[in-house]
Formats: C-alpha cells, structure tokens, sequence
C-alpha cells in the first residue's frame, strides 16, 4: 500500500505521516509498526525508552484503521492525529504501563489512573509507543540522573542527550517516535531540544494540565510537546492544550489557534528582542555563531531586531535553585514506603515506621534527588525561610518585571536555548554547579510562566553538534512562537537543504563509531 | 548567611527522612555549601518593597461544586501497597517500644 | 507511665491564676473532601471512599470544595470574625503515615476568618467573652489502628493498618486567644466554650457536630502563672478532648497538675499531653522540639481565595439565628422563670418545646408534657428525650383529649406509653384500651341506682339536704366504673336523681 519503505515512514513529520492516514496511503499499523520495530534496532543503543509498549499501541493503530476503513460519520470525527503514534515521558501517568519516574522508589508501580494529557491523547486515538527515559524525577540536564541508565545522543552515543526529557528528545531525533511528551521545570523539554537538534515546547503555565504528571516543582513545572517540526509541536499541543477542572492552575482562556499561527508564513514587522543577558560571555562560540546567523535571517525576512536588557536575569538561577528544591523537598514526601512503590527496612535497630521511611528513601532516591530534597528542606526551614524562600520569590517578581519590559519593546525575544552544544556523559556529573548552569537561559520563562519554544538553529563549527534557538513570548501568546518558530525553521531547512536531523549521522554510523568504553553511567 | 555544616545536613536529612552514613553526610555538606554560596545573592536583589511571586499566573477562586465523583475499590487503592491487611495499609510499629 | 502528682485544685486557684487557650477542629458535613471529589462519610468499609488524591498517589492536584469554603466563611462569621479579602492554602510538612502526601494542606499566615469573638454563657448566667483568634481551613488525615501489643494503644503496638476514609476530609480549626480571667471558672467556661462551638457549627448547620465521632474535637492549652504576673507560664497542649465532660475534668486536672509542678519548683515542660478517659488524667505526649519545624510555604498546586464583600454579605443573610440570641428570645416569648427555662435548656427539651407549640400547644402545656412526661422517659430508655419518637402533634392531641374531658391525666400518661410503644395515634389507643372517661349515663345510672340501694341511709341524708355527703355515693359509683367515670357528672345524675338541687 505504501510507497515508502520503512526507514522512509519513521523519517515523516507527524503532520505528514496525518495527511498519509487521512488519504490513506498508510495504515496506522504500519507506522506503529515500523517505529516499533525502530526502537527494538537502536534503543539498545540509545535507550530513549524505559517501557515499550506494544501491543496496546499497535490496538489503538488498528482501531483507528478499522474507523478509517470503515468510513461514514465516526471516520469523519476522528482527530487530525489519530493513528500517529508518540512517546510518553515517564514522569507522566498511565493506566497499562508502569510509571517510574526514573526512580528506584516506583520501580514496578502502575498507577490506577490516567494523566489528563494521556486522557487527551486516548481520546485523539494515539498510539502510545511507550514510556521515556529521564533523570530521576526530572532533576537534572543530561538524563544521566534516571536509575536505569543514561540515554544516549543519537548525534554522538557519548554524548548527553540533554535533561531532564533526554529519552523523549532522544526517541524523537532517532525516528523512534514521531512525537513525544515532556515536561519542562527549568528547561527539560527545551535543552534536550536544542542539544538533539529536534523542536521543543514549554508552553504557557496553566495551558497545559499537570494532572497526572509526576510533580517536581508545582508552580514551575509544565508537559509539552517535543517533535521534529514546528508545526508538529502546534499540532501536539492543540491536542494535550484546554482548561482542565482537575488542575487548579489551569487557564480557562482560549488560545490563538496554534496550527494555523504555525502556517502564517511571514515575520514581516515582527520585533524581536534579543536578551542582552542571555548570549555572549559563557556561551559556546559555535552556539552564538549560529545564534547570529538565525537573527540575519529573521532580518532578512523582515523581522524588526532590538535588544533588550533584562538585568534580573542574573538572578533567575540562584532563584530557581531555591523554589526549586522547597517544592521538591515537600512534593517528594510521599514517597514513604506506605502506600506504593519501593519499602526498604533498615538493616539493624528498632523498626518503627519512622526508621522504614528513612531507609526507604536513602535507598529509592539518587544522589541528585537526595541533594535537593535536603537544600529544599534546608530552604524552608525555620530562620532561613525569609533570606531563601521568601527573597526567591521576590526575585521571581523581579524576573517578571523584566520580562514586562522587554515585551513592551518585543514581541518575541530570542536567545540561544543552551550556552554549549551536547556534552560529554559523565563529563558534569560529579559537579552540580555546572550541570546546572546548562538551564541558564531556559529557567527564567519557568519563573515567569511565559511560553518558550527551542528549535534547531544549526550545528556548531567547532563539534558538528546541534545548537538550539530559543524564542520566548508573553503569556497566553503561545501562538506568537509557533508563527516566529515555523518561520525561522523554514528559512533555516532552506539554507541547509532539508531538515537538520538530515544531516544526523546514521545510527548505525555513529553506533559503529562509538568506542565501546565511554560512556557516565554510574 | 551561616555555612551548611555536616550537623546542619544531619538535622535536614532527620527532617526530610532520608538515611544518611556518615560519609553522604559529609559529601552532602560539601556539595551544599558550594550551592548554598552561590544562591546567597538571591536574599539581597529585591528589596522589602517588592511582593513575593508564588503563582506565575495570577489566578483567584478556583473551586469544585460539592459533587461526589469517582472513588476506588479497596482492591484498586492497595494495588501498588508495599503490605496490607484487611483492607488497610500495615505499617511498622509507628512508636519504638520503650 | 508514671501518675502525676497534683494539687487539690482549691489550693491551686489560691496560689495561681490559670490561663486558657483552645484549638478546636470541626469537621465539617459537605458531601465531598475538602481537595477531591470523593465521598466526606463516616464508618464505610476502610480505603472505599478515596481515589488517587486522597491516597497521595504520583502526579495528583488538589482542587477546593467551594461548599468547604462557604461553610468555612458562615463559622467566621458566627464567631465575630472578620472573613479575610484574600487568603491562600499552605503545606504543613511533617512525616505520618496517616498524612498521604507527608504534608497537611492547610492555612498559615493567612486564615480565612480571624479577629472574632464569642460570648459565653455559664450556668449561673455569668457571660464570659472568649477571643477568637482565627478559624482556618485543613483537612483531615487518615485513621490509624494500633494492633498487637497489649493494649491497643500506640505504645508497644506491633503494627499498625491505615484506613485514608477520613483522610481530605474538610476541618475548620478555631483558635482562641489566650483566655484569661477565668479563675476557678475555667474548667467550667472550657467545657461551656466547646459546648457553644459544637451549638453554632450544628445550628449553621455545617457539621453533624457530634463528638463521639470526632466531628469536634478540641485542644485545650493549659497555663498557670502566680497571681499578678502578667507573663503567662509555660503552657500544656491536651491533646483530642472529645467530650464536654472531658474538656471540663482535662483542663481541671491540668491546673492541678501544674499548680504540683511549679510548687516543686521545676519548669513545667512545654508538651502535648495525652487525655485518658478512664483514670480523668492526662500523660505525656511528645516534647516541643526541633522536629516541629514544619516548614510552611503558600501552597503551590492552589490559588488564592478571594472573599468579596458581596459573596460574604451573601453568606451572612443566609445565617440562622445565634443560639445565645435566640434562647433569649424564646424564654421571653414563652413566660418562663429562669429556673423554668435553664431546666429546659439542660434538659435539652428547648428544641422539642419550640416545635410543640409551633404544632398548636401553649407553652405551659409544652413544658408540662416535655418535663412532666418524657423527660423522664428518655433517661429511663438512655436516649435524648428528641430521640424517644414523641411528635409535635401527638401531645397536641393528647392535650386535646385532656381538655374536652375525654380522658383525664393519669390515663393521658398511659395513652403516652401506648404511643411509645407503636400501638397508634392517641385517638386510636383511647379506643383500643377503652380508656376513654365513661359519659354515657346507661351504665353510670345503673351504677348510681347500685350505689344508693347499698347504702340507704346515705341516701336519705342528701334527700334531707345534707348534699356533702354525696362524696360516699360518687366514690362507690366511681369504683365500679374502675375509676373511668367522669366525677362531675356522676355527682350531677345522682343529684338529679335524689331530685335536690346542688
């Protein structure tokens, strides 16, 4: 039926691979398939996945095959993306498959319910490939943090693919998933963007229902699309977007249409702000060359580029590593050993609960995890709640301020999405500061709630590593990044000649290249 | 502001009920000192006047009608419990015995 | 554990001057928890009325119950409290397994209601003002069971079985400001401010307020100072107090008990202290300490609560009338003595009383009837006289009866018990025990012509006028009837009969 072989499926983008089901020149089956049979080939390799989840995926295909086959009114209400399968990042909860959280303490644990964003796409007819690897409950930048392993660049296996959603990143640039869900606290759904040369969106606070995900930093943290194309992130998000009565945040408003904000097609007298703060000294000279070249082309096209300072910026990090961890510091306290997930009983001594909990928890969470839990404790504890928690807070006001500024002279700023290109594994592990300065430029739309978007902006002279471009806009104008974003990507693929994972080195290449000893995992 | 000492992180790790030898104890401090320090700029960038920020959406009354919804069996609520028994969650005795 | 010395509590109030404080938790009645939708029920099936919000699972946000926060709104202002523009939810982070998500969703710095007061009345009439220092929204925690061990109790247990039904529930919890002034009176005002706590929120009718279920439950700070200090002493927390009875001998019992520490001269200790029903004392709980550091910060997965002026004024028009205000107003309507009134509040009959006439019956004939009659019932049968299944309208019937002459009191009193006992409405008792006052004068003449034939030499004195000694004439006819005749008519016929005028 098919014209394409199967390395010619997996390389569609997701709204392509739609138009091919709506025509039906492809059976959901086979595309399920074909990506399937994908991860069983590389995911030894890359190990984007912590769960596989065939056979539901592969129902759910047929189902939509057989409405589709069957025609008439049910044909007709089928959604745009039905029988387009997507990866899931394991932070966020399914009924069928485990959720861990890419934690020792859930290891083996299915939760009794479904996610609102996984409602949303049961509802949509979506093939769940399976669950995602990540760094353990999403705390950290190169997924080295998951307790089951590290997942691995697909642009160079001995590189990082990115964190906190490295798995989901990773699934997608190695055509295992045309489309995944991340989640992005300080960055995770965009920095794993931009570091495997795929698109990444954080939307809007509050525009995305959190029900269901794993929760690391409540008023921080926010599911997102990640995809190849601009306009795939538009399409996943119409679909997992909308108020939600079970997530207290979430807005009632009606966005912009996201898909068609996608197609507009012209920058012409849009005012983009560079942010003053967020490029130059400690970025990568390949990442502020290509940041420079994507701002001569949104020029080109029309765009109108100014700078803008955000001098609180300086203080997005400090901040953020203080709301962070308290909220993470409470929000992990349920993971006890009483009502699910991992029971450890201490070695010798009396055993009362107290001590079950305390051996529980040293054995269920790494070291990431425990460094947080305790500089969130230590954030809000008596004497220090006011110089830590309280000044974070005002800072985050600061932050916004600054962002109200910038966007009195902007529509839309723009900075590179991470200072360096991918690193090396375990080249930052035993040193947090620096892993944390990976989230410089990604932390301060999280502070604020504004939208952000990474895509590809090329590779870098120096390493031949993807680079991303970051574009941020006010709230609720998710819209205003797809049209920018799609228009900037267009100008991008032009000047390269296709789509940047084009020019991806061949797994199996790079899987031949690989020298069989490197690698972070600890 | 006072350095994170090795005491500080033992009284942290008690409170957050996480199990700690004494060499995580000391790594701990040592890695959380250098995190500690390089957040401390945050207690001085805003002054007294400036409203602390704990929603980035600001948003008020956001409430559910009283209706009753969807429950779970017991079989349902004790399917991922470590131990159980009649029903209920079994814990270890919660006070050591004197 | 080892028994306290005390002081006799006369000998304490002669040396100290008490100070009180109270946190008391109401649960309130909505049909759903205060954060989930599930069912707010007591005594189901353990862990049947949760989903995944009440157990803590993974990835789950709390939504408020607006129900939850209206009644909340109602108790401030019932409590003179002023209700607050805006306020927030906050975490209280400690570890217990009965807490599913190890920190308790409640408020902080920012209570709903706060600044109010509540006029106590003491037995004897004498009104104390109590300060309210704020009522703040939480919700409750699960239920532990302590199994193996001796007792059953925390200490020594082997293990222990949680049941979440009542975890989510929605709490209120009024705080008092220190209560000073007391004296002697403060174990009697404890127990009469709990009393009105647990009147208001049932009159609101926003909790089933029933203790024995833990749906008022209270916290009674205890401190001694000597008298003319200002500074207050270190205070006791006594722990779930859950009756009146027990408010009132607990907060005793701790002035005793401080009054013989600090004539010892050591400190008293800062401490939760446990209630025993059993033995009337209290044993120590746990000591403050730095483990009490519950870290609070504003709760991140909610939004702030803003109270409009309009939304509240909405709230206080649909405000039954205070039960202090409306006491008053039914002693004056009815004409009770004090005596009178204070016998019928204690009797817990005022509610009972207010229906009854409400139903058509004056309020002597309701008080007669309710303290006469039931009262005394009730307590033989162990149940509340408005539990014992006497309607409104069955003493309006009786009184009826009573009034037209078809029964007398002493058979009212037994057509009462025939009702008790589910035999029907008075109407059909009276027939079916033939109880009614025998009127027709058939049989009365036959019983009269009986009874003046017996005794001749009585008849012939009335003919002579001597009328007073009918009396020997009515009681014999009054025998044979076995008491059911009516008295005045007997007297009539046989007057009638002997042709003399009365």
């Amino acid at each position: 039926m098919s014209e394409l072989d199967n390395s010619g499926l997996i390389r569609l983008s997701a709204a392509q691979l739609a138009a091919k089901l709506a025509a039906r020149e492809v059976t959901s089956v086979e595309v399920t398939q074909a990506y399937l049979d994908r991860i069983a080939e590389v995911d030894g390799q890359v190990n984007a996945f912590l769960h596989v989840n065939g056979e539901e995926a592969l129902a759910v295909a047929a189902e939509v095959d057989a409405i589709r086959a069957a025609g008439g009114a049910e044909a007709e209400a089928l959604h745009e993306l039905a029988g387009v399968p997507i990866a899931v990042k394991d932070l966020i909860v399914t009924i069928g498959q485990p959720t861990t959280a890419g934690s020792k303490i859930l290891e083996g644990w299915h939760s009794p319910y479904d996610a609102t964003v996984i409602k949303k796409l049961r509802a949509a007819k979506m093939p769940i490939l399976g669950k995602t690897n990540l760094d353990e409950f999403a705390m950290g930048s190169s997924t080295e943090h998951s307790a089951y392993g590290p997942t691995r660049n697909p642009w160079d296996l001995d590189r990082i693919p990115g964190g906190s959603g490295g798995g989901s990143a990773a699934a997608v640039a190695a055509f295992e998933a045309p489309l995944a869900l991340g989640t992005d606290t300080g960055g995770s759904i965009r920095q794993p963007g931009a570091v495997t040369g795929t698109v990444g969106m954080k939307p809007t606070y509050g525009a995305v229902s959190r029900y269901g995900a794993i929760a690391m930093a409540s008023s921080l943290d926010q599911i997102g699309p990640v995809s190849r194309t601009v306009l795939d992130s538009a399409l996943l998000q119409e679909v997992i977007g909308g108020h939600d009565p079970f997530d207290s945040t979430s807005l009632t408003d009606s966005f912009d249409n996201l898909v068609a904000a996608a197609k507009t097609g012209n920058v012409e007298g849009v005012k983009i702000g560079i942010i003053k703060e967020l490029h130059g000294e400690g970025y990568q000279a390949g990442v502020e060359n290509r940041f420079n070249e994507s701002l001569e082309l949104l020029k080109e096209a029309g765009a109108e580029i100014v700078e803008v300072s955000c001098p609180n910026f300086k203080y997005a990090l400090g901040a953020y590593y203080l709301i962070m961890p308290s909220e993470v510091s409470s929000n992990l306290a349920k993971f006890d050993g009483v009502r699910y997930g991992l029971r450890v009983l201490p070695k010798d001594g009396p055993m009362t609960i107290e001590r079950v909990m305390a051996a529980t928890r040293a054995a269920g969470f790494g070291d990431e995890v425990k460094r947080r839990i305790i500089l969130g404790t230590y954030a809000l504890s008596a004497g220090y709640y006011d110089a830590y928690y309280g000044s974070a807070q005002k800072v985050r006001t600061l932050i916004q301020r600054d962002f109200d500024a910038a966007f009195a002279q902007a529509d839309v700023l723009i900075s590179p999405t991470a200072p360096t290109t991918a690193f090396k594994l375990g080249e930052k592990l035993d040193d947090p500061l620096a892993m944390y300065l990976n989230d410089v430029a990604t932390i301060p739309a999280n502070m604020a709630g504004v939208p952000g978007l990474s895509l590809p902006g090329g590779l870098a002279d120096e390493d031949g590593l993807p680079v991303g471009i970051q574009l941020l806009a006010p709230a609720r104008e998710d819209a205003r990044l797809y049209r920018v974003g799609a228009v900037l990507e267009s100008l991008l693929e032009a000047k390269w000649g296709g789509p940047l994972l084009d020019r991806a080195p061949s797994l199996q290449a790079a899987l031949d290249s690989s020298s069989t000893t490197a690698g972070g995992s600890n | 502001m006072a350095a994170i000492n090795r005491d500080d992180v033992a009284h942290l790790a008690r409170l957050a009920h996480i199990e700690m030898s004494p060499e995580e104890l000391d790594r701990m401090a040592g890695e959380l000192a250098v995190i500690v320090d390089s957040v401390k700029s945050v207690s001085e960038a805003a002054g007294a006047d400036v409203p602390a920020t704990s929603h980035p959406i600001p948003l008020s009354n956001v409430f559910r009608e009283d209706v009753v919804g969807h429950t779970f069996a017991a079989e349902q609520a004790l399917s991922g419990a470590p131990d159980s028994f009649e029903g209920r969650f079994k814990v270890p005795a919660i006070l050591d015995e004197e | 554990m080892s028994v306290a010395a005390i002081l006799s509590f006369e000998e304490a109030m002669e040396k100290y001057d008490p100070v009180l404080g109270f946190e008391v938790h109401v649960e309130l009645n909505t049909k759903t928890k205060m954060f989930s939708s599930a069912p707010n029920v007591f005594g189901d099936e353990p862990n049947t009325n949760v989903n995944e919000v009440d157990l803590g699972m993974p990835g789950v946000l709390p939504v408020v119950n607006k129900a939850a926060v209206e009644s909340s709104i109602k108790i401030g202002l019932a409590l003179n409290c002023k209700i607050a523009e805006s306020c927030r939810f906050a975490r209280k982070n400690y570890f217990y397994p009965d807490t599913p998500k190890n920190f308790q969703t409640s408020q902080y710095d920012e209570p709903i209601a706060y600044d109010g007061y509540l006029d106590i009345e003491l037995e004897d009439g004498t009104v104390f003002r109590v300060e309210i220092e704020r009522a703040h929204m939480e919700e409750d925690a699960g239920k532990l069971t302590h199994m193996g061990g001796a007792t059953g109790r925390i200490q020594g247990a082997d293990y222990s079985l949680v049941d979440y039904n009542r975890a989510g529930v929605p709490l209120v919890e009024i705080v008092t400001k220190p209560i000073e002034g007391a004296g002697s009176r403060a174990p009697e005002l404890a127990k009469a401010y709990v009393a009105a706590i647990r009147e208001i929120v049932k009159n609101l009718g926003v909790s089933d307020a029933r203790m024995e279920r833990g749906n008022v439950r209270c916290d009674a700070n205890v401190s001694l100072r000597p008298h003319g200090r200002e500074r207050f002493g270190i205070r006791s927390e006594t722990k779930n107090v859950n009756s009146l009875r027990a408010v009132e001998h607990a907060v005793r019992y701790e002035i005793q008990r401080h009054a013989a520490v600090l004539d010892s001269g050591e400190p008293v200790i800062q401490e939760t202290r446990h209630w025993h029903e059993d033995t009337r004392t209290t044993t120590s709980g746990r000591e403050k300490s730095d483990a009490d550091d519950y870290r609070y910060f504003p709760e991140p997965d909610l939004v702030p609560v803003n109270a409009s002026r309009e939304w509240v004024e909405e709230l206080r028009a649909t405000l039954p009338e205070p039960p202090a205000a409306r006491r008053k107003r039914l002693q004056a309507d009815w004409g009770y003595s004090d005596l009178e009134f204070r016998d019928v509040v204690n009797a817990g009959v005022m509610d009972s009383i207010e229906e009854t006439i409400a139903a058509g019956a004056s309020a002597s004939v309701a008080r007669k009837w309710w303290m006469g009659e039931i009262v005394g019932r009730a307590k033989t049968a162990d149940v509340e006289p408005s539990e014992l299944g006497v309607a409104p309208a069955t003493i309006v019937e009786l009184n009826q009866l009573v009034e037209d002459g078809k029964i007398n009191n002493k058979m009212a009193s037994q057509v009462l018990d025939g009702v008790l006992a589910g035999e029907g409405t008075p109407a059909e008792i009276v027939e079916k025990r033939g109880l009614a006052v025998v009127s027709d004068d058939g049989p009365l003449l036959e019983a009269i012509d009986a009874a003046l034939a017996a005794q001749p030499d009585v008849a012939e004195k009335i003919r002579g006028g001597k009328v007073q000694a009918i009396g020997a004439i009515v009681g014999g006819v009054m025998k044979a009837t076995r008491g059911q005749a009516d008295a005045g008519r007997v007297r009539e016929l046989i007057l009638e009969k002997l042709g003399v005028e009365g």
